[in-house]
């Protein structure tokens, strides 16, 4: 009964809140192999799509496909191939980091869990405080679990919501490496970050919204940071030369 | 439907014209006298209320379900029908209790799953207004709970004093009556369905103009 | 169907051993249930003594009052980590996660009955034990009736708004039949002869209130908690 797929494939998605569009006619795919970074201003429909592509929330138009599959047909076991990390951590505060590591592992179903938590808090660097209660953890050091929470199960899929914030420089180049890993292993990652320096060496491609819509990438080759603030800048000048037209009572 | 909304409303307006007349001369209730024909509102007006929560537990299971916005608005407008006409039930019934039986309230079976009803419905409606994004959900769970409540609420509240089931306090028709009564029933079968359709209509437009406004920011 | 209580039982394992850290929810709604016992009894006075024939009613509004402010913290715990979101992340069957949490709850509410039972027993001389295996009955079959629906209705709200004053607006009318079968039974068995008949009639009721219920939150989880 399990399931995997190669490719993301999503296929013109809206979705939206009463009137508000958080997502518009989205398309966009992907490979195994792959890091995309989501970029984009705030409220512009990242976490929106992070959650439409965990199978959170279902989009209000279009497809999501999984291979050939979308989320309803593939079933409960897509969600074995799919690993979250979001703002909120998803941890235990109550817990060890062992036993919160151990609760997913079971929850998850996997074999030999034991083993995989040793290892996971081996990545995470916080063997030595396997079994100290997480509240009493840094930002990072949560991070860290977290992230190895959401590898735990070795996900096809790895989505993440800004998982830069409150990293110190040590830890951000450490996820950079830990996530071109995973890329090698053939994992598809998509990024959904503020943080332009560390994303730089870390994209193999670009999306980039702005009010729920896929904004055409400025292709240059200059850095990451130049061709993000092109995109913005090209995207604003064509809404405000509409406005324009429709200024002057035309209709379009 | 909707071309039939404006005959059907003109018949509702000749039929409640009528009403009064053809209650009136009706044969006066033994022991009760005038204030008995208060029944003739009363009866249909909870007959439509528990329709109408049928209705809406059935429309919000399509809803949930089926995912069907549709079934949603009709689930609205049944449920904000459900108050309304619970609340016809619950002026007219102390009012005439008080009369026949000397009390404002009785605990019987009937009064009591009517008040039930109307407050889950109330409920629902409180939910729907200040449940914030995603009420319509938490409402079609409450109406659907709700629905499935109502045959636990009557048993219960049947045998909540004895044993022996508690006897009823409305008291069969005679024959005189039974011709007033169902020419109650039947307008107020059609009010619920011109009150039910001009609802649900308001909704479907107020869902065209989200659509418009949605499409406008393409 | 062993995954689903599998599931279930990970779940639930992982409330208590949370639970068990901080030790709060149980100590903060156990002393709830108890000075909402001595309210009542200040309340209700005849004669200048609390009214003894109170003591069947006293006992179920404090556990629902109880109830309610439980599953109100232990979701509201869950909110804060954002957590329900991992569950229903996880590859299982999701009204498994339904069954754990209801779980969860009906051990700490049995740990609050355990208390008020004779706590109400002592308060107000009332013989719970003449009848004890019926008197367990009622008490299981009414707690699983109230905690099916409001595990139920806590976990859809934890992202609505009001959800503070929703969960009580929307619980107690739902759960009334559980509040009268359960103070009809026990009532029958405080009496000075338990009448055993009217007893099992109220034990039966609540048994069929509890599949109904509990079946329907299984039905209506996965829907309520996804956005479509």
């Amino acid at each position: 009964m399990s399931f995997d797929f190669d490719r993301l494939v999503v296929d013109d998605v809206s979705r939206h809140f009463g009137r508000r569009k958080a997502l518009n006619r989205v398309s966009l795919s992907c490979t195994a192999g792959e890091i995309v970074g989501l970029l984009g201003p705030n409220g512009a429909g990242k976490s929106t799509l992070l959650s439409i592509l965990s199978t959170l929330v279902a989009p209000s138009t279009g497809q999501v496909r999984y291979g050939d599959r979308t989320a309803q047909q593939a079933g409960p076991a897509l969600r074995a191939r799919l690993g979250l990390l979001g703002h909120d951590l998803y941890l235990y505060p109550e817990l060890t980091a062992r036993e919160n590591l151990q609760f997913f592992a079971r929850l998850f179903g996997l074999p030999q869990a034991s083993n995989l938590v040793d290892d996971a808090l081996t990545h995470a660097n916080l063997a030595d405080r396997a079994d100290d209660v997480v509240s009493g953890f840094s930002r990072g050091m949560r991070q860290r679990l977290a992230l190895e929470r959401a590898l735990l199960h070795q996900p096809r899929l790895l989505l993440l919501d800004e998982p830069f914030t409150g990293l110190d420089d040590g830890s951000g180049q450490a996820l950079v490496a830990r996530l071109k890993g995973l890329r090698d292993r053939g994992c598809i990652v998509i990024v959904a970050t503020h943080d332009l320096d560390l994303a730089e060496g870390l994209l193999d491609r670009l999306a980039v919204l702005r009010d729920g819509r896929l904004l055409p990438v400025a292709a240059s080759s200059a850095s990451l940071r130049d061709r993000y603030r092109d995109t913005i800048q090209a995207a604003a000048a064509g809404a405000s030369t509409c406005r324009g037209r429709h200024g002057q009572g035309g209709a379009s | 439907m909707t071309r039939f909304l404006t005959p059907l409303a003109f018949l509702l307006m000749v039929l409640f014209a009528a009403a009064p007349v053809v209650v009136a001369y009706t044969p006066f209730e033994q022991t009760m006298g005038l204030v008995q024909k208060i029944f003739y509102f009363h009866v249909p007006s909870a007959m439509m209320m528990f329709i109408s929560a049928f209705v809406c537990g059935i429309a919000s299971a399509v809803f949930l379900f089926r995912k069907s916005a549709q079934a949603d608005r009709l689930a609205l407008a049944a449920g904000e029908l459900v108050v309304t006409f619970g609340l016809i039930v619950m002026t007219t019934g102390p009012l005439w209790g008080r009369k026949a039986w000397g009390v404002w309230w009785q605990w019987d079976a009937k009064l009591t799953s009517a008040l039930l009803l109307w407050m889950i419905f109330i409920a629902y409606l409180l939910v729907r207004r200040f449940g914030g994004p995603g009420a319509e959900k938490l409402g079609a769970a409450m109406a659907i709970f709700g629905m499935a409540n109502v045959p636990f609420v009557y048993v219960a509240s049947m045998y909540w004093r004895t044993l022996h089931p508690a006897p009823t306090v409305v008291p069969s028709l005679q024959p005189g009556m039974r011709g007033a009564f169902w020419f109650c029933v039947a307008s107020f079968a059609m009010l619920y369905v011109l009150l039910l359709t001009l609802r649900r209509r308001i909704e479907d437009q107020q869902a065209s103009v989200e659509e418009l406004y949605l499409a406008l920011e393409d | 169907m062993t995954d689903f209580l599998r599931v279930a039982w990970i779940v639930m394992r992982k409330d208590l051993t949370v639970e068990m850290r901080s030790r709060e929810i149980v100590y903060t709604t156990v002393f709830f249930a108890a000075s909402c016992v001595l309210v009542f009894a200040f309340a209700l006075v005849r004669e200048g003594r609390p009214l003894e024939d109170a003591a069947a009613g006293i006992l179920w509004i404090a556990i629902a009052f109880a109830g309610t402010l439980g599953l109100g913290r232990t979701f509201e715990r869950e909110r804060h980590t954002e957590t329900l979101r991992a569950l229903m992340l996880a590859p299982s069957d999701r009204p498994a996660i339904y069954v754990g949490k209801l779980l969860g709850m009906l051990a700490l509410l049995a740990v609050v009955e355990a208390v008020l039972v004779p706590l109400v027993g002592i308060m107000f001389h009332a013989s719970f034990l003449a009848s004890p295996l019926l008197m367990l009955a009622l008490l299981v079959t009414g707690t699983i009736g109230f905690a099916s629906v409001g595990t139920l209705f806590a976990a859809m709200l934890v992202r609505a708004r009001s959800r503070d004053v929703l969960l009580p607006v929307l619980l107690y009318p739902i759960t009334i039949p559980v509040i009268i079968a359960g103070v009809r039974g026990t009532a029958a068995l405080l009496q000075a002869t338990p009448d055993e008949p009217m007893a099992r009639f109220w034990v039966s009721l609540l048994v069929f209130f509890d599949v109904v219920f509990v079946t329907l939150s299984l039905w209506t989880f996965e829907p309520l908690m996804t956005e479509s």
